[in-house]
């Protein structure tokens, strides 16, 4: 099916606009064009389809399925469940008071909170329709990986000592609670017909698409242009032999490149096809996405800046290892 | 009626101040209007996804930014309780 979006842009960019399949132009021109179209496309289907099924998943419940459940088995939900859940970043705050008021272990919270931003179901369609099956599962696993371990490592640390006077009021207040007894007050259950459904997946769609949209292009851009214009064989020879260096360079480069998830895998694609090895791609890419400034602004309302450093160093230490891993296996 | 808008104060929780004020407006209501940023507050009132709507102490909306059409149900049936 996805041939046709190549279909079209044969049509639109060598018998149109008359470009030669034989230069960089007319190459970087055509990528530009296959892949909005079809990112497009695919973007406005796949979160209508998502938010369809998402429509009664929400954050209340998630912490109401969370609250009581022992931590082994927590890291991995609180972690999965970060990754299926979508919130605006100005939620963080709300979000993680809500979780530690209701009792739940600061670690599964933060497991929640390091796999949100890291992976979302846009991103993994996206991945899965222009990478593939395996590329997709690895990103998923050292994602959900991350968020787990790096929960587990901060309840071993005890990390609820360095919270601001607010959450750690909330953390005792839901120390005080049974999680179960807090939650009964406020969780209320409700009932949602198709139509809700439809509606919310349609206002999903059209306010995600809005936001999005921009970021697609300028991905797909730079994309292009690294695809048209990099001499081939130039990143290759650099950053093809997988030199050890070049996976924590990559993830220093990511952080100040803050991106949408969904614009930086046209890049990705891009890189991976002139050449760099998976493990350097894919951490470029997390550190990218994750690993960005204003939300740590935000979270210094509630955490101090040890925990905030501690946070930071963990994410970036997980990339760089995946990095290595990654190219040691030789994806 | 007291309305407040619960949010850190990103561009959602504006674009909501600014809706509900105008559809308030619309239904002659007599209302003040508060943005909350305060995050002892928002804790307070259980609110986890932002932006929500506060009617006279309840939250009646949270987690998205609803329509018109949604807000003015939302008015009408508080106005009415």
């Amino acid at each position: 099916m996805l041939i046709w979006f190549s279909v079209f842009a044969d049509w639109l960019v060598y018998d149109l606009l008359r470009l030669s399949n034989q230069t960089q132009l007319g190459q970087a021109v055509h990528f530009f064009v296959e892949d909005t179209s079809k990112i497009f496309a695919l973007l406005i289907v796949m979160i209508y389809v998502i938010g369809f099924l998402r429509a009664s998943l929400n954050v209340e419940r998630v912490r109401q399925y969370l609250a009581g459940k022992p931590k082994i088995i927590g890291y991995g939900l609180g972690a999965g469940f970060g990754a299926i859940t979508p919130f605006c970043s100005c939620s963080s705050i709300p979000v993680f008071l809500g979780f530690t008021s209701a009792g739940i272990p600061i670690g599964i919270t933060m497991a929640f909170l390091l796999t949100s931003p890291l992976i979302n179901e846009v991103a993994i369609l996206l991945l899965f329709s222009l990478l593939g099956l395996k590329v997709t599962l690895l990103y998923l696993l050292t994602g959900v990986t991350i968020g787990m371990l790096g929960g587990a490592l901060l309840d071993l640390l005890k990390a609820e000592r360095w919270l601001q006077p607010l959450a750690a009021k909330a953390y005792a207040m839901g120390q005080q609670h049974s999680p179960r007894e807090t939650l009964a007050k406020q969780s209320q259950s409700t009932s949602i017909t198709w139509q809700q459904r439809h509606q919310f997946a349609k206002s999903e769609t059209s306010e995600i698409f809005s936001r999005v949209w921009k970021w697609v292009i300028i991905g797909v851009g730079l994309g292009a242009a690294l695809h048209g214009f990099v001499p081939a064989g130039w990143l290759e020879a650099n950053l093809g032999d997988g030199q050890w260096w070049t996976v924590p360079l990559a993830v220093l480069m990511g952080i100040p490149l803050y991106a949408n998830a969904t614009g930086v895998i046209p890049v990705l694609e891009s890189l991976l096809l002139q050449g760099v090895p998976l493990g350097t791609t894919l951490a470029f890419c997390m550190s990218t996405v994750a690993a960005s400034f204003p939300e740590f602004v935000m979270l210094k309302q509630v955490m101090q800046w040890k925990l905030l450093a501690l946070l930071f160093s963990i994410l970036l230490a997980s990339f760089t290892l995946m990095g290595w891993i990654l190219n040691l296996v030789g994806y | 009626m007291k309305i407040e808008i619960l949010g850190s104060g990103c561009k959602k929780c504006s674009n909501l101040a600014a809706d509900v004020e105008q559809v308030a407006h619309e239904l002659s209501m007599e209302f003040t209007i508060e943005k909350v940023t305060d995050m002892a507050i928002i804790l307070e009132y259980g609110v986890m996804s932002t932006p929500a709507i506060a009617i006279d102490g309840n939250v009646v909306a949270a987690g998205a930014v609803p329509s018109h059409a949604e807000i003015k149900q939302l008015l009408n049936q508080a106005s009415k309780a």
